[in-house]
């Protein structure tokens, strides 16, 4: 299974889906010009320090509220490997899995961490912190394919062997 | 084993007898709403496939309500780009005609339909016991060329009510007792099932109001019991159940939970989460800036009638701007006919066209920064109705138009 490392970024629940893109950004053209104003109701420095392979560790119910696709597609232009969150809100789940950003779900985490520390994932299997294993539930198969090809509509295309 | 209301329209929908939560199904979807939230990103994914076809374009309704009239050119060129698709394909399209979940309910969605819509508070449509569930775009894309999805059957929390509602007191109040009980997430994944001798004592206005916000506890559709009020919208509305389904007596519910309508007070949700629910008169005398009365939740003839009840002969506090907004264009007209528009116009109220408005904090009525607003909208979040660093409280048409009065906040009974 994939293993990566990165450096984490920590937010606390209920991060909603108007703090990850407020919608007055949302008439902007492309994702990567709103990308900039990602979390910036919370954190208006975050998104220009959020580098390429940065995670984020949230609490529970991240991406509640709208069903605004362009939420999880920001989070992933910013470069976000994964999300790990104690649980996510079920239209930003789908849509995550839709559009390619990896979501993991662990309840322990977010209270362990700091903000800064670098953390290394191995998918379907387990988060290592500090010496500190952490098991994850399995994405079944097809979800994993899914996010592997960057989303539904690229995993679609690759299927009708468009790509 | 019985089944619970979801449970048995996804089974007539997978055309399967029998379902249980945790299962997956491929279903039939009988309906797909979308707005100009986020149409134009499913119209440009659509042009990157290789077979662009829409399966059944009867199911489609297209309708523009967040930006509208559109308020800049790139807006416009959004609307543009879901005009002229859905003039090319013959998709059934609303302009101006009201917000989404109000246009859905006033002229398509009947009983034990399952439907998509690309907006959160798609779970509006089990007022009239049909499944409805928010989607993003992608999901909406797939469903729109295939005429299907999966879907995981879930689990059913489930509200008996009893007794009746107060006097001054609304299923918006309801709703955010319940919100506020469970919490933001309290039934995330889940569906919300309402029944009992209590739910007849509603209409179906309020039914609506507590169905479309169940999202704000993180459900995936919310479902009421059709009963004789329900028919009589359907039929009011030109329309026939397509199922009528209630839950066996022996359907499982993740939890049960009894609620004596009696009980419920006047209640609002303080900034920044809609779970973050107290007492109205704790919130006495907080300074607003601006009020909305308007929304899908609470934009309709029952709710502009409370607010002009009370605002007859009175006047908006002169430091708060009053913007009041039909949720649709039939609610407008029979506005105008009930002279409620001519009440709230003396009173200094500024009446808008029916969109979404500030509730969703893009077109109309932005509050800046450390402006308070007081809102029969759907949601508080921070920054939700314009800067980041403003404040949004939800609260009924009674506590919201008091407040406009009073240039603070109040309940209807302390003016």
């Amino acid at each position: 299974m994939e293993k990566f490392s990165g450096k984490i970024w920590v937010l606390g629940d209920d991060i909603d889906t108007d703090i990850i893109i407020p919608t007055q950004y949302l008439a902007l053209k492309t994702v990567e010009d709103m990308a900039p104003y990602a979390f910036s109701p919370l954190r208006p420095e975050l998104a220009s320090r959020i580098q390429k392979g940065d995670m984020i560790v949230a609490g529970k119910n991240f991406g509640c509220g709208s069903s605004r696709e362009q939420a999880p597609e920001i989070i992933k232009a910013l470069g976000i490997k994964c999300v790990i969150a104690k649980s996510f809100a079920r239209i930003f789940f789908r849509n995550a899995i839709n559009n390619g950003l990896l979501l993991i779900e662990n309840d322990a985490l977010q209270a362990t961490v700091s903000e800064g520390d670098e953390i290394t994932v191995t998918i379907n299997e387990a988060i290592e912190h500090k010496g500190c294993t952490y098991p994850v539930t399995s994405l079944p198969e097809n979800l994993v394919d899914i996010i592997n090809a960057g989303g539904l509509v690229k995993a679609m295309r690759r299927l009708n062997g468009l790509d | 084993m019985g089944m619970t209301i979801a449970e048995k329209i996804i089974a007539a929908a997978a055309g399967v007898s029998e379902v249980k939560p945790g299962d997956i199904h491929t279903v039939e979807l009988d309906r797909l709403m979308s707005n100009d939230g986020t149409t134009h990103l499913t119209i440009d994914m659509y042009n990157q496939l290789k077979n662009p076809h829409i399966a059944d374009v009867n199911k489609l309704v297209w309708i523009v309500d967040h930006n509208v009239p559109c308020d800049s050119v790139k807006t416009a060129a959004s609307h543009k780009k879901m005009r002229d698709f859905a003039r090319e394909h013959g998709i059934t399209f609303y302009e101006g005609a009201g917000v989404c979940h109000q246009v859905m309910l006033e002229n398509h969605v009947t009983s034990g339909e399952l439907i998509f819509g690309a907006d959160s508070h798609t779970c509006a449509y089990g007022a009239v016991g049909a499944f409805g569930t928010g989607v993003g775009c992608t999901d909406y894309l797939y469903a729109m060329v295939t005429g299907t999805s999966w879907l995981l059957v879930p689990e059913t929390l489930r509200f008996n009510l009893t007794g009746k509602l107060n006097a001054g007191v609304y299923a918006r109040d309801l709703i955010l007792s319940i919100i506020g009980m469970i919490g933001a997430n309290g039934a995330n994944y889940m569906a919300m099932e309402f029944g009992g001798e209590g739910l007849k004592t509603l209409s179906m206005s309020d039914r609506i109001a507590i169905c479309n916000l169940c999202v704000e506890a993180g459900a995936k559709t919310a479902l009421m019991e059709v009963d004789g009020i329900t028919l009589e919208y359907l039929k009011a509305h030109g329309r026939e159940p397509k199922h009528r389904f209630a839950s066996d007596a022996d359907a499982h519910f993740a939890k049960v939970y009894d609620i004596d309508l009696s009980t419920i007070r006047p209640i609002v949700a303080k900034p920044h989460f809609v779970d973050n629910v107290v007492d109205a008169k704790e919130c006495a005398g907080i300074h607003i800036d601006e009020a909305f009365l308007g929304s899908c939740n609470n934009g309709r003839i029952e709710d502009l009638r409370v607010g002009a009840e009370l605002i007859r002969g009175k006047k908006v506090h002169p430091l708060v701007r009053f913007l009041v907004v039909p949720a649709s264009a039939k609610v407008y007209s029979q506005a105008l006919s009930e002279g409620i528009i001519d009440t709230f116009m003396e009173a200094g109220a500024i009446v808008m066209n029916p969109n979404c408005s500030v509730c969703w904090g893009s077109c109309q009525g932005v509050i800046g920064e450390n402006e308070v607003l007081i809102s029969t909208g759907t949601r508080n979040f921070k920054g939700r109705a314009g800067h980041k660093d403003s404040f949004v409280y939800l609260a009924s048409a009674a506590t919201v138009t008091a407040s406009a009065i009073k240039g603070e906040i109040t309940t209807a009974d302390l003016l």
